[in-house]
């Protein structure tokens, strides 16, 4: 019998990135020289990448003012199938330089090459060709005749999906003939800065994007600044009702993307390989920082000792290390605050009695690692049930009917997603329409399309990302 | 001769020793797990070992009318030998052959590794009387075949007739004796993942020592989502009953690419116990000098044209 089969390293080439040693400030299409700059590190090494400009109100002020020139003198009225034109060509652009962001979003942000390459690329390029095909079909997008872009947006968005966040916010914003300033988060900010090199690439025209990196305070002061129409954030629930709160009497639109503490139900007659195959995309998949992460496990009680037997022997061969290695699966945690919560949350779950369980791992000596975590006997009272928690680990829970699925499903604040494994047609359309959550998938989890609306419920947000719904964002509607 | 258990509810029987359960198959989500697995990167030693592995396990296999001594007689040699300008390149696990052909390859693999496998039971349709069908398996035994590849009835299968099936299974093991009993589910005529994996269930609930996909006879064979289903109902056999049951992919592996891939698929569904030809083949003719071909690359940094490969 062979000793085994240990696969040997497979990187991706890291040398398909040539990073700067200083990224500026993209405002009216010039790169400024800023005054401060902090560093961007590699959290699966802790090893420095490059240094970032971080932007002051100044320059908030100077992006304002660039984005609204450029509203004013002629984005919103040059004729939308030129607006296409530009989205079509960072599209391709986006498509043809696609290994080296996906190198350069694993480097940045800890997730697996695997991934980067086959979600966050392909879907960030496809997000621009499905709004490009919308900008010269606003009339018959079902807002009216002759629908108004709304003007500057500022858009503040997550370390999760950096690159794709950025082409959520921009491709709809930019069809619709608004003009955007976008914050990316301040652990992720490479990505977005080299689609602003993409974009004036492209000739965008001077100030229709501009991108400033920088930390809370920078999306505070985009947030409360007069010349901007409208915020999209995507992030944490707690900053969410800050924004909200300090727009409110203001007149500025938003719209918001927000946490969640999706349910992942498994009926007793589901596929059970494919449900274990749905459980650990819903849960592990970036590591799960995913807002729509299917972190509490709803399994019909008969089944479960058959799934959770199942689901920790395929979790025994994921494969955990090197982001850019094309064989892992499981990559870093993005910051050291991010794994300190992680750690907390679950120290609080062995703490409120569940029984906590990891595939044996080994950990890297350096960066920010955290092994797949397995919460059984999970009640609904538990912290682990109830918050979100970002990262890789799951809370089992238990239902004996399809009533008190529904019942433990939509008893959370949040509500953006959900799942629902079963054979049967007819029960997967009476639970998405019983179940409060903005997606709901059936029979798999995570599956993301730019033709498909996506949003949440309650604590979760409002507003739409994606599909004609989306365009509605950004319309003055 | 066997007696079929009575079977209450369609085939889950027999009771004892506990079968488990049939359940269903995704497709949608099973062809993307099997995508997601095929793109792993293999390479350096990692990849020699699984070319190494991927020789000792194939069946090298010619089914043609035109099937002569002479031609069985080149194939067993290459069996033996692959690459006659390596020695270290192992022999391959089996030759697989018509019952006719079987006397031949006997004798020329006599005295070696290599094992003699005949496919039977009216390959390969399927559609003869059930004592012809046993009787050609006590032939083929008789004239020294170390295993037999026997092809389900599909006409009794897609008709409902699953106690058909599994009784003519377990005629069939009974008369091949010692010998390997390879059950031939033919997936590209079954239509479905739930019928792959019912079938598979079926056939090792007979006796099957080793589960196959296909005959090779027709266009649509061996895929890696359909050998994932059956690698798992294996899989699911083993944690039930602790049975190993041995796996053979069979019809269109063509390239060494593709056997790697298949051999990934094995070792993170069943892990490293199965990477052995006792419990894991691939039935094919031209993969083996892809592989060869290979082999030297890896070893030698350059590929070689085919003509420094033997052509049997």
């Amino acid at each position: 019998m062979p000793a085994g089969w240990d696969y040997a390293p497979a990187p991706e080439a890291r040398d398909l990135v040539e990073l700067r040693d200083r990224y500026g400030l993209f405002v009216g299409g010039d790169w400024l020289e800023p005054k401060e700059t902090y560093e961007t590190i590699d959290p699966s090494s802790e090893e420095p990448l490059a240094e970032v400009g971080q932007a002051t109100t100044k320059e908030v002020d100077l992006a304002v003012g660039a984005a609204r020139e450029a509203f004013d003198n002629g984005w919103s009225a040059i004729s939308p199938s030129e607006r296409a034109k530009y989205l079509f060509r960072i599209a391709r652009i986006l498509q043809e330089r696609s290994r080296e962001f996906a190198v350069l979003e694993s480097l940045n942000g800890g997730k697996p090459i695997r991934e980067s390459r086959d979600v966050d690329l392909p879907l960030s390029a496809a997000h621009f060709f499905y709004y490009a095909g919308w900008a010269d079909k606003l009339a018959h997008a079902g807002f009216g005749p002759s629908p108004k872009p709304i003007g500057v947006a500022g858009q503040i968005i997550p370390w999760n999906f950096p690159l794709l966040m950025a082409a959520w916010k921009i491709a709809p914003a930019l069809a619709c003939g608004n003009t955007v300033v976008l914050k990316p988060a301040e652990t992720t900010p490479l990505t977005a800065l080299v689609l602003a090199e993409i974009i004036a690439e492209a000739d965008v025209p001077p100030g229709v994007v501009n991108v400033l990196a920088g930390g809370p305070s920078i999306g505070q002061a985009i947030v409360e600044h007069d010349g901007v129409d409208k915020i999209a954030f995507t992030g944490s629930t707690e900053v969410g009702k800050i924004i909200q709160r300090t727009l409110a009497g203001t007149g500025k639109r938003l719209s918001l993307e927000l946490g969640g503490k999706a349910a992942n139900i498994v009926f007793d007659d589901a596929p059970l390989d494919q449900a274990v195959e749905g459980i650990v995309n819903g849960i592990f998949f970036n590591q799960g920082q995913v807002c729509c992460a299917g972190s509490r496990l709803l399994v019909q009680e008969s089944i479960e000792d058959e799934l959770i037997d199942a689901l920790k022997r395929r979790l025994a061969t994921l494969r955990l290390g090197d982001p850019l290695d094309k064989n892992t699966d499981v990559g870093a945690i993005n910051s050291a605050a991010q794994l300190a919560r992680i750690r907390e949350l679950s120290d609080s779950g062995e703490a409120e009695g569940a029984t906590r369980w990891s595939p044996p791992c080994e950990l890297p000596d350096r960066g920010y690692w955290f092994v797949p975590t397995v919460f059984t006997g999970v009640s609904q009272a538990y912290r682990i049930a109830r918050e979100e928690i970002f990262g890789p680990v799951l809370s089992v829970l238990t239902f004996r009917t399809p009533d008190e699925a529904i019942e433990k499903a939509n008893n959370t604040p949040y509500g953006l997603s959900a799942g629902v494994w079963t054979e049967k047609g007819s029960r997967i359309l009476s639970m998405a329409n019983r179940l409060r959550a903005g997606v709901v998938w059936a029979n798999t989890f995570n599956r993301f399309d730019p033709t498909a609306p996506f949003g949440g419920y309650k604590e979760s947000g409002f507003g739409r990302v994606g599909g004609r719904h989306g365009l509605g964002a950004y319309l003055d509607v | 001769m066997a007696k079929a258990p009575v079977l209450a509810t369609g085939f889950e029987l027999p009771l004892e020793p506990r079968l488990p359960r049939i359940g269903s198959v995704d497709a949608v989500a099973v062809e993307e797990r099997a995508a997601t697995l095929a793109k792993r990167s293999i390479k350096r030693e990692a990849k020699l070992f699984a070319l190494d592995l991927a020789v000792r396990m194939i069946d090298l296999t010619t089914l043609e009318g035109a099937d002569t001594p002479g031609k069985v007689a080149a194939l067993s040699s290459k069996a033996i030998r692959p690459d006659p300008s390596d020695l270290t390149v192992p022999s391959v696990a089996a030759v697989c052959v018509y019952p006719n052909l079987v006397p031949t390859a006997v004798e020329r693999v006599r005295g070696t590794s290599v094992k003699v496998a005949s496919v039977a039971t009216a390959f390969p349709s399927g559609q003869a009387p059930t004592h012809l069908k046993v009787e050609e398996v006590r032939d083929v035994v008789e004239m020294g075949a170390d295993e037999v590849d026997m092809v389900i009835d599909r006409g009794a299968f897609l008709s409902g007739r699953y106690a058909k099936v599994y009784d003519e299974i377990v005629q069939v093991k009974e008369a091949a004796g010692k010998a390997h009993l390879k059950v031939i589910l033919e997936v590209g005529e079954l239509g479905t993942y739930d019928n792959v994996r019912r079938a598979s269930l079926l056939a090792i609930a007979g006796g099957a020592d080793f589960i196959k996909t296909s005959t090779g006879k027709i266009p649509s064979s061996c895929t890696l989502p359909v050998t994932l289903v059956m690698l798992e109902a294996i899989r699911d056999v083993y944690d039930e009953t602790g049975r190993r049951v041995g796996m053979k992919g069979a019809g269109g592996i063509r390239q060494a690419k593709q056997a790697v891939q298949y051999l990934v698929q094995l070792h993170e569904t069943l892990g490293p116990e199965w990477l052995t030809p006792d419990l894991y083949r691939l039935g094919a003719s031209t993969l083996l000098n892809d592989v060869l071909m290979q082999i030297r690359k890896e070893k030698t940094g350059r590929y070689q044209s085919p003509d420094y490969f033997t052509v049997d």
